[in-house]
């Protein structure tokens, strides 16, 4: 489904990414993980077209969209659920799911992806009419997750939907996205929580420094040794 | 007694036009954290080319500004499309836009010096029933339409910009760029959009005033352009409210200001109402406490 092929990216003289190899197939979930400044972010930037590539080439369902601006991608069927969640503090809850679905013509469509983001977040249904910039954190990442829905995208990039999150919350965000993953959305998921990320993924990539250091199916990767070393706090 | 409340309404009604300017420095002020210097600029084109095309194509004086609406609603479609964009792209400091800005005000103002000429032109009356006359103060029928032409545009504004989706997309660019993009937003369109509103509301204004003062010069706008600027700043740039509140107090203090002080206080009185008003409220009287830019 999608598919970055040497990609390379650029800011400034940084040299961010150094010629990365992903694919992501049909239905799958695929997590991104490495330490801080590996270039995950970056990474996703890539895609969803915030950040210019210089060298490569991105490919989604077999259409070149190396360096397509971020709003004909969303029509394309790819949405990004940012790192730091970026609500629009002082619209409403209901306000922000509604842009979620700006990309959408047809009214009963968009009425259902408010249903569907309302179940997989009861939470959210009870705060319609609060501003964005007043819930919580929680509430929060899970407003920047439905409001990534409301397209109903074929492809959802998820940039550390856990963070700073009580346990019990990252217990529930990971159900819900295996939930988002079954009701057929193929998800690239990066996480800094990687026992997490493995154990929801069907395959991962290891980032280091802006290349490709390892990857694999999630279960192997999750009881390799440099693996566990580096990022699952080996015993 | 009469006097104040004659120079009251007269300063009411030409506050209406200003706040019509102001919400354009407001609307582009609130997506791009820009002053834009040219909106004076595009007000003084409104003006004239109403007139000249009311002269030249023998058409009523109104529709003449209503086409003028859109030429002036194109012009700052095209400021920023030739000018800013390039800028925004590059990523420039904020103070290299602002200096575009004033740098194609100029730009303009020479332009329509050379092809409306220099000297200064009379204008048609929009509207002309008779006026009004209540113990002694005295509302003539410009007065009156200005009033309510300026309000109903007003009112338009702010049901396009609270109520309608790319009203939605705005407040959602001025949030935050990035995340409205994300949305599926052109962030783009919504700028060029944001531009024409402003350009459109500025050539009703520039209509309404010059059929109020009945002339028009290339030159018109720098002079209405600052006042409206310090109406947007005083009403708290960025809120549509406070610019109807801004331009009715710079109307109504410089009206009264040229009839108790004298009119050479007229220009200077609003200015110092709006110091005084960010000295006791920085962000204006409506104005949000800053909004976060992400
Ligand atoms: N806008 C920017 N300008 C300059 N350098 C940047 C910019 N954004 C990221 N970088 C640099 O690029 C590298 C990769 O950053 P990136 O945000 O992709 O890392 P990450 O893997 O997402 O890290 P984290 O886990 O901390 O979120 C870092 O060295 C970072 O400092
Ligand atoms: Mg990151």
């Amino acid at each position: 489904m999608l598919k970055i092929e040497g990609l390379h990216t650029y800011y400034g003289y940084i040299h961010a990414l150094k010629g990365i190899d992903i694919e992501v197939g049909n239905g799958e979930i695929v997590s991104l993980i490495g330490s801080n400044g590996a270039g995950k972010t970056t990474t996703l930037g890539s895609i969803a077209g915030l950040v210019p590539s210089s060298q490569g080439r991105i490919t989604f369902e077999g259409k070149d969209i190396t360096n397509v601006p971020p709003h004909k991608l969303v029509q394309m069927g790819i949405s990004l659920s940012p790192e730091g969640r970026e609500v629009f503090p002082a619209l409403t809850v209901e306000e922000n799911l509604r842009l979620g679905a700006y990309t959408k013509k047809d009214k009963d469509r968009t009425d259902a992806s408010f249903e569907r983001v309302y179940d997989l977040f009861p939470r959210l249904k009870e705060r319609v009419a609060q501003l964005a910039g007043t819930l919580s954190g929680g509430e929060q990442q899970m407003l920047a997750i439905g409001r990534a829905l409301m397209c109903e995208p074929k492809l959802l990039l998820l940039d550390e939907p856990s963070l700073g999150l009580a346990p019990t919350l990252v217990a529930q965000i990971f159900a819900l996205i295996e939930d988002i993953n079954r009701q057929g959305t193929t998800i690239l998921l990066i996480e800094q929580n990687a026992n997490m990320a493995l154990s929801v993924a069907s395959r991962a990539y290891v980032l280091e420094t802006g290349s490709i250091a390892m990857s694999g199916p999630a279960k192997e990767l999750a009881v390799d040794p440099r693996v566990k070393e580096a990022y699952l706090g080996a015993h | 007694m009469v006097v104040f409340i004659q120079q009251f309404i007269n300063g009411l009604a030409i506050g209406m036009a200003y706040s019509l300017i102001a919400v354009g420095f407001s609307l582009v002020f609130g997506i791009l954290r820009l002053v834009n210097f040219a909106h004076g600029a595009v007000y003084a084109f409104g003006a004239q080319f109403a007139l000249v095309i009311f002269v030249g194509m023998q058409i009523s004086i109104a529709l003449a500004i209503l086409l003028a609406m859109v030429a002036a609603g194109l012009l700052g479609v095209i400021i920023d499309k030739t000018a800013l964009e390039p800028l925004r792209k590059k990523k420039s400091m904020p103070i290299a836009n602002l200096i575009t800005t004033i740098g194609i005000s100029h730009i303009l103002v020479n332009l329509m010096t050379i092809y409306f000429g220099s000297q200064t032109r009379g204008f048609p009356a929009l509207f002309s029933f008779g006026m009004i006359e209540v113990a002694g103060v005295r509302v003539d029928s410009n007065q009156l339409m200005l009033c309510l032409v300026a309000l109903i545009l007003m009112g338009v504004l702010t049901i396009v910009v609270q109520k309608s989706k790319i009203g939605l997309a705005i407040r959602a660019t001025e949030q935050n760029t990035k995340a409205a993009s994300l949305m599926g937003i052109n962030v783009n369109f919504v700028i060029s959009f944001v531009f024409f509103l402003a350009g459109a509301s500025a050539a009703i204004a520039g209509g309404l005033i010059a059929s109020h003062y009945r002339i028009v010069f290339p030159a018109m706008g720098f002079d209405a352009g600052l006042k409206a600027f310090s109406a947007a700043v005083l009403g708290g740039i960025g809120s549509l409210p406070g610019s109807i509140i801004g331009g009715l107090i710079v109307g109504v203090s410089e009206s009264m200001a040229a009839n108790f002080l004298g009119s050479a206080y007229r220009d200077s009185v609003a200015f110092v109402i709006l110091i005084l008003v960010l000295i006791i409220r920085p962000t204006g009287l409506f104005g949000k406490k800053a909004i976060m830019k992400v």
